[in-house]
């Protein structure tokens, strides 16, 4: 019983460190990089991917004997769309500023590699009860990288945590950090640094191709590369 | 088409591809562009494939969107509906390209599968359509026109990125920076380079 419990536990725990999905596997850049622009909307946004996350999870490990091979990933995707436009709903009826400030990318939870990855990866070959914890870990994961650059680029942007003024007086804020190119920069810092504090000591190599779900066709990609490199 | 009509279309277009361009602006389809622009021919594929089915999903859910849903008030499920359609298309595509245009499906083929969840493309058919919402004289014509220029604005910043990153490799890189994350600094400086187009499509017309 103990040992059920300590690897329920390391599902859980994974994502949060050792398998961070943004900052170890690299996926779900794109909403990481946009909407870390303050810190409260990387906590909505972290907190919206989780849930849509901890479902499908579920749902998708419920159905996992059901759901043909061949037909499985719209039959993810489905299930995945479905939860974003109950979280949509949701945002829209109760938080309009968050709606505003996710703008599409609230939407765009349903392209997220982190939600499709995992269901391919994890949900679809566990029990529901694993499912769930790998879920919640990835979820919360995400939301604290989310949060950790959304601080970052917050605090040295404009100068503010949550909106509270931190800076004021001793420092400009160095509006960079607010634009794109801030936002590629700390996330390049934060991997760096995820990489250099991991085991292995180092960044990973390129975006979480692995755990992408159409892995498949990417790595005839890289042969393709590979071909060519050695043809020359 | 009058000659305001023209311009317009043009400044859409330009704006597309330098002010507003869907990487290094928006942050939609990063995981392309920071994953296969290392080699300029696959940089160079993938944002042609993704061109083409930007512009083919825009033209499809805009009506689907517009004459089907909003009429029915089903414009919740836009979410749903749209990824499906995607999904959808980018299978006939390959089907379609494969049985009568064989040398474009061997040049643009294998990048139609990881096509379906680029938020780039879904990002385009959404965005277009918030456009619309918030300028009437924003129509069918100027969304698929800014889909188009969405597109070759990828095109362009996986073309500058990719050759940004051939440059990187013969380069001494710190330990730690290796990989990812030097990658991502590279990125941050394209996009310092795009954030001096600010303010000139207005400017040109």
């Amino acid at each position: 019983m103990e040992k059920k419990n300590t690897s329920l536990w390391r599902e859980f725990t994974k994502g949060i460190i050792k398998e961070n999905p943004v900052l170890r596997l690299v996926l779900g850049c794109c909403a990481t990089l946009a909407v870390t622009t303050a810190a409260s909307n990387a906590i909505g946004m972290g907190a919206a991917t989780t849930f849509v996350l901890v479902c499908s999870n579920v749902v998708i490990s419920l159905l996992r004997k059901v759901i043909p091979d061949k037909v499985r990933i719209p039959a993810f995707i489905t299930i995945v769309a479905g939860f974003v436009t109950i979280v949509q709903l949701f945002i829209k009826a109760f938080s309009p500023s968050l709606d505003k400030a996710l703008g599409v990318f609230l939407p765009l939870i349903v392209v997220n590699c982190i939600i499709l990855g995992r269901a391919e990866m994890f949900a679809s070959k566990n029990k529901v009860l694993p499912s769930l914890l790998d879920g919640l870990g990835m979820g919360v994961g995400f939301t604290a990288t989310l949060l950790a650059m959304g601080i970052i680029r917050e605090l040295l942007g404009a100068g503010t945590v949550f909106g509270i003024p931190v800076f004021s007086g001793f420092m400009e804020p160095i509006i960079i950090f607010l634009l794109p190119p801030g936002g590629f920069f700390v996330f390049g810092m934060l991997i760096a640094l995820a990489g250099k504090l991991s085991k292995e000591g180092k960044a990973p190599e390129s975006t979480g191709c692995a755990a992408c779900p159409l892995a498949a066709s990417c790595q005839k990609l890289q042969q393709k590369d590979n071909g060519k490199e050695a043809a020359n | 088409m009058d000659a305001q009509t023209i311009k317009s279309l043009v400044a859409i277009f330009l704006a597309a591809i330098l002010t507003e361009n869907y990487v290094l602006n928006k942050f939609l389809g990063i995981c392309p562009f920071l994953g296969v622009s290392k080699k300029l021919d696959t940089a160079v594929g993938m944002s042609c494939a993704v061109t083409v089915v930007m512009v083919i999903a825009t033209a499809v859910t805009w009506p689907l969107y517009m004459f089907l849903l909003v009429p029915n008030g089903l414009a919740y499920l836009q979410t749903i509906v749209f990824i499906l359609v995607i999904a959808a298309l980018v299978q006939l595509l390959e089907t379609v390209l494969r049985k009568y245009m064989p040398p474009l499906y061997n040049a643009l083929g294998i990048y139609l599968p990881l096509i379906t969840t680029n938020c780039a493309v879904l990002g385009v058919t959404m965005l277009v359509l918030e456009k619309g919402a918030e300028d009437p004289s924003f129509g069918y014509l100027q969304s698929l026109v800014n889909s188009f220029g969405s597109g070759v604005g990828f095109l362009v910043a996986m073309v500058l990125f990719a050759g940004v990153r051939e440059r990187l490799e013969n380069c001494d890189i710190p330990e730690t920076f290796k990989g990812l994350p030097i990658t991502l600094v590279a990125a941050s400086l394209v996009a310092v380079s795009f954030l001096g187009f600010n303010g000139v499509v207005d400017g040109l017309l």
